[in-house]
């Protein structure tokens, strides 16, 4: 396998290859989506050209094509999360649609009054407001489990917050504002002890670092392609075989059925149950060329080169005295996700000057309104790292950071 | 884009300066603003004589263009008649969509006339028109 370097993998990435305001592009949105590889696009144009056709549905060259491409990507995923059978792994639009499909589902059909549903209070809303409406519906109560001051879950929380009347335990693997890595193995082992099930929320770990669905124990887990090199409109849903045979649909329609009849019919096994409708092929094969990317790249080197990242960016971003970083100042347990806010300007602002920088970063609340209200902070600026960043990348950040007040009138 | 031409010198003023940022003593028209996807909230606050705005304030959080913009938008209406103020409104969103462009007319806009670029920075306007929307919703 050959040596990891950021430079060269650079060059994958047709669209980092531009200069915005006049300086290079550096893409730091990494934690919003990513970008694709030569051999994403490649792979979506060929399949476009040579084999696109409705999978499943009819015995013409076409369609026997497009139905081994979606399958093979359904194959890719399994092998990349380690899931046991292809079966547990089921195509969505994006993980909000996975988490949606888990509380529809799942909870609508387990979920009763007064059982309790578990988050943190980092989560994103794609992870809190399908658990907002469950119980809401099911008179059921949502709790939250709250951070340390480095953004972290402290054990004891853990420990107090998941009880006998807690059913569903739902949290992200990774902190999409803080980068912080929870202790998911913990959690699990808890939750199940005390007959919860746990979905685990993997949009920001899943492209940074190895996971394996059966050494986690998760019940459900969840991605979405976007945030990993492949195209938006594609997103992962693995659960328990067990799991997802005991659940109703989802949503219902060509392509789940069996049997229809007038006034009934039954569904066709998994993974086709929750797979609705014409499939979204040519993300699945973005997804699977994506994998593959990944892969040969190697997750561990990914991981790797993020926290030296991390740790070069951090070092320089705590030695400026107007920064202020939110959440892990540390590298124990955090990925390649740093949200910072600068005095007397906001992220917004931040944002913009450093895009006049060529530097790409989101300004917000991240889609974590909770988690801002708890950290008392309106909003912050999220740098976020990936395989194609590089140290001087990390140098045009921070020279921009160092000019942002420059612009908004203060001294330095 | 030209940093230059959006964070200008009185926007950076009026950024910093707080003389129009303050609670009212009994306001009688309290209107909230917010853009949910960036987080700039503000708080207008109306005093009223009949229907002259006689004093205006806000309070809230947010960039240095909703900040300056409020301010400037503040600056402009106090003392002028419900009426008028609706006409600034107009005239301000009008600008920003480039459909004002008449000299005579864009300089009755006072200081905010420096957001006139704002219209080249899509993903911004909508922190120059938070409090001019939110000026419309409190008095229409």
């Amino acid at each position: 396998m050959p040596s990891f370097n950021p430079e060269n993998l650079k060059k994958d990435f047709p669209i980092l290859n531009q200069n915005i305001n006049g300086k290079p592009l550096i893409y730091l949105d990494n934690g919003a989506t990513t970008q694709k590889p030569s051999q994403v696009i490649e792979a979506i144009k060929k399949y476009n050209e040579t084999s696109h056709g409705n999978p499943h549905r009819g015995a013409h060259q076409l369609s026997i094509r497009a139905t081994e491409e979606y399958d093979l990507a359904k194959e890719k995923v399994k092998s990349f999360i380690n899931a046991k059978s292809r079966e547990e792994i089921i195509f969505t639009r994006n993980a909000s649609e996975s988490l949606n499909l888990i509380a529809y589902s799942y909870g609508m059909e387990f979920i009763e009054e007064k059982d309790e549903i578990l988050l943190a209070i980092s989560e994103h809303h794609s992870n809190i407001l399908p658990w907002q409406k469950l119980a809401r519906d099911k008179k059921a109560i949502l709790k939250y489990m709250y951070l340390d001051e480095e953004g972290r879950i402290p054990i004891a929380e853990i420990e107090e917050k998941i009880n006998s009347r807690t059913k569903i335990v739902s949290i992200a693997q990774m902190s999409n504002v803080l980068g912080s890595i929870h202790p998911v193995e913990e959690i699990v082992d808890r939750a199940h002890k005390m007959g919860a099930i746990v979905v685990v929320d993997g949009a920001q770990s899943t492209p940074h670092m190895e996971v394996d669905v059966q050494d986690l124990n998760a019940d459900f887990f969840v991605f979405s392609g976007h945030k990993m090199l492949a195209p938006m409109g594609i997103g992962v849903l693995y659960g328990k075989k067990e799991l997802l045979e005991s659940m109703p649909p989802f949503l219902t329609g060509g392509d789940m059925i069996e049997y229809v009849y007038e006034q009934e019919s039954t569904f066709a096994p998994l993974p086709f149950k929750f797979e609705a409708g014409t499939q979204n092929v040519e993300g699945a094969v973005g997804l699977g060329a994506a994998i593959d990317y990944l892969q040969n790249v190697g997750l561990d080197k990914i991981e790797k080169h993020e926290k030296f990242l991390v740790e070069y960016a951090l070092d320089k971003m705590l030695g400026i005295p107007y920064v202020n970083i939110q959440g892990p100042k540390d590298l124990n347990n955090r990925g390649g996700i740093i949200s910072f806010t600068i005095d007397d300007a906001h992220p917004h602002d931040i944002s913009t000057i450093l895009d006049s920088y060529g530097v790409a970063v989101r300004a917000g609340h991240h889609c974590a309104q909770p988690l801002m209200r708890y950290l008392k902070e309106p909003a912050t600026a999220r740098a976020s790292f990936y395989l194609y960043n590089t140290k001087d990348d990390i140098d045009q950040f921070i020279e921009g950071i160092k000019n942002v007040r420059k612009w908004l009138g203060y001294g330095s | 884009m030209d940093l230059n031409s959006i964070y200008t010198q009185l926007i950076m003023e009026h950024n910093k300066s707080d003389h129009n940022k303050r609670a009212l003593c009994n306001p009688d028209v309290c209107e909230r603003g917010h853009n949910p996807t960036c987080g700039d909230d503000i708080t207008l606050e109306l005093k009223l004589n009949g229907d002259i705005i006689e004093d205006a304030s806000f309070e809230g959080v947010g960039c240095a263009i909703s900040q300056a913009s409020t301010s400037m938008m503040i600056d402009l209406i106090r003392g002028k008649t419900l009426d008028e103020a609706l006409e600034m409104v107009e005239r301000f969103l009008g600008m920003i969509k480039k459909e004002v462009t008449d000299e005579e007319e864009l300089e009755k806009l006072g200081d905010s006339i420096v957001l006139q670029n704002i219209s080249n920075m899509p993903a911004r306007v909508k922190c120059a028109v938070l409090s001019w929307h939110t000026l419309k919703e409190a008095v229409s």
